[in-house]
């Protein structure tokens, strides 16, 4: 996977899961979710969510609101768990 | 009985002796009356106790939090009201002293609070999102010249027309989303306070928390610069739980205690012949038992959290889902006990005038599971626990 295909799907989750007052498809990847309108409970369903796309578990440690922060924070979350182009 | 393992310091013991000389004699008069309880306040500022968390170097007493909760049970265990107003004291203290960074203004602001024991009210919920704290309708709006001002309907302000200070959230500004929180630190002298209606609860009447349009205008240095949703998953949560839970505790425990000198004073009258109540005191012993090992536990668990370097288990959902599950089990525990008292004492437990009432206890506690919604919390924690893992 490319990471603009990982960019891409991080973005579609969004859209569909986040619950933002405004388009995703307009957001900066560095621009902050929580400031754009994503509740903590959003958070969760954005989580999940992710899980599924990719095919991973968020181990606990990664489970704060820093690390769903952005679209580039969760890159740089899945691209740990070895999501994206080194995988 | 002690039933809090703490270092007995200096504070604990001054705390425990303010709870006994003051509090206790005036805890009845307190509840009838619905009035704070000034006497007690007024001693733990000559024990400079307000400044108990404020580290030594900003002219505070550095005391250990375990010890200040410890301070929550025992003055718990003789006026529920009191504890409350320190308890809640101590927790916006918290949120300032674990995340002062570097800013002037706030250290400043610390070694006021040790020099002239200012007492600090909480404004975080509000007309509109009730106990939701993640989310403000008020915004800061600019006022000109690095000034700041705003307006917030407050449905509970506890001790608001004691306070010096209020510790307010806010959202940012006013294009800001509602879960893009500030806090605030208003001084009373930049403060209008405008009562909504009356104090007459059920319970934790000495707290004196009726509702009030908060408005101030104050610089902008008095915001502080840690977003608060990190201060309230590291510090303001768990901090409150922990605190809260401490004095519900002691204040099952008192109820415990008399109980217990019931049960004593039948035994007395026949000896030789257990009375019937003694085997409900033991049951009760055992209920008690689980809150003091889940208050604890509690504890136990936020210290270990805190001593890492940069507290990162303490932002994470599954801390999150520890310190709700502490508050939810804690506030349902702790009336739960303070009524089975009432069943061991009768009715001189049901009268307000022997020494065996546990009619206060009962009311206080009842206020536990609402003061933040305990479906609210339950309703939180289904969310998370989807995700969390090792809960
Ligand atoms: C003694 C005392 C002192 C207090 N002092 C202060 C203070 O100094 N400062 C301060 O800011 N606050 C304080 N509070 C807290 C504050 O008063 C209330 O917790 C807060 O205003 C919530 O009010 P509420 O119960 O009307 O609202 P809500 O939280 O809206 O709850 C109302 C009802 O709706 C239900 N409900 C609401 N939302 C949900 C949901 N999402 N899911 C399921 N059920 C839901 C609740 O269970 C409840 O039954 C204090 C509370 C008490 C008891």
């Amino acid at each position: 996977m490319s990471d603009a295909t990982v960019i891409e799907q991080i973005r579609n989750v969004i859209a569909e899961h986040a619950r933002l007052p405004g388009e995703a498809a307009d957001l900066p990847a560095g621009a902050s979710l929580y400031e754009a309108g994503m509740t903590s409970h959003a958070s969760v369903s954005v989580m999940l969510a992710l899980e599924d796309a990719f095919d991973v578990e968020f181990p606990d440690r990664m489970l704060t609101r820093e690390v769903f922060e952005s679209i580039d924070a969760i890159a740089a979350a899945l691209s740990e768990l070895a999501v994206g182009s080194s995988a | 009985m002690s039933a809090v393992s703490a270092t007995d310091t200096d504070f604990l013991t001054t705390v425990r002796d303010i709870a006994e000389r003051v509090a206790a004699p005036n805890a009845d008069m307190v509840d009838r009356e619905a009035r704070f309880p000034v006497e007690t306040v007024q001693a733990l500022r000559e024990a400079r106790a307000l400044s108990a968390l404020v580290p030594v170097e900003l002219g505070g007493d550095g005391v250990p939090f375990e010890t200040v909760a410890a301070a929550c049970f025992e003055l718990g265990r003789r006026c529920g009201a009191s504890a409350m107003v320190f308890a809640m004291h101590q927790i916006q203290v918290a949120c300032i002293v674990r995340h002062v960074g570097g800013e002037p203004w706030l250290a400043d602001y610390l070694r006021r609070v040790a020099n002239e024991q200012r007492l600090i009210a909480s404004v975080t919920s509000e007309v509109g999102t009730g106990g939701d704290m993640g989310r403000s309708i008020a915004a800061l709006t600019e006022a000109g010249e690095g000034r700041l001002s705003f307006e917030k309907q407050a449905p509970t302000v506890s001790y608001g027309a004691h306070a010096d200070d209020l510790l307010v959230t806010l959202r940012r500004g006013p294009e800001a989303e509602p879960g893009d929180q500030v806090l605030v630190l208003a001084q009373r002298d930049q403060t209008t306070l405008r009562q909504n209606g009356t104090w007459d609860p059920l319970g934790m009447r000495g707290t004196c928390s009726p509702g009030y349009l908060v408005s101030a205008t104050l610089p902008a240095e008095q915001a502080l610069s840690t977003p608060f949703p990190r201060i309230a998953a590291e510090t303001m949560v768990p901090v409150s739980h922990i605190l809260w839970s401490h004095l519900w505790l002691g204040i099952a425990t008192d109820a415990f205690d008399r109980a217990r000198e019931f049960v004593r004073a039948a035994a007395k009258r026949n000896p030789g012949e257990p009375p019937p109540a003694a085997l409900r005191l033991s049951q009760l012993l055992s209920e008690l038992g689980l809150l003091r090992a889940e208050v604890r536990a509690g504890l136990t668990d936020f210290l270990e959290m805190s001593a890492e370097p940069g507290r990162p288990r303490l932002s994470t959902m599954t801390a999150a889902v520890r310190f709700n599950s502490l508050k939810i089990a804690a506030s349902e525990q702790a009336p739960r006990i303070c009524q089975a008292a009432l069943g061991v004492c009768g009715i001189v437990g049901f009268k307000n005038d022997t020494p065996f009432s546990v009619g206060r206890h009962l009311r206080d506690t009842m206020s536990a599971s609402l003061m933040i919604a305990n479906e609210r919390i339950h309703q939180t924690n289904a969310g998370l626990l989807l995700i969390a893992k090792e809960v």
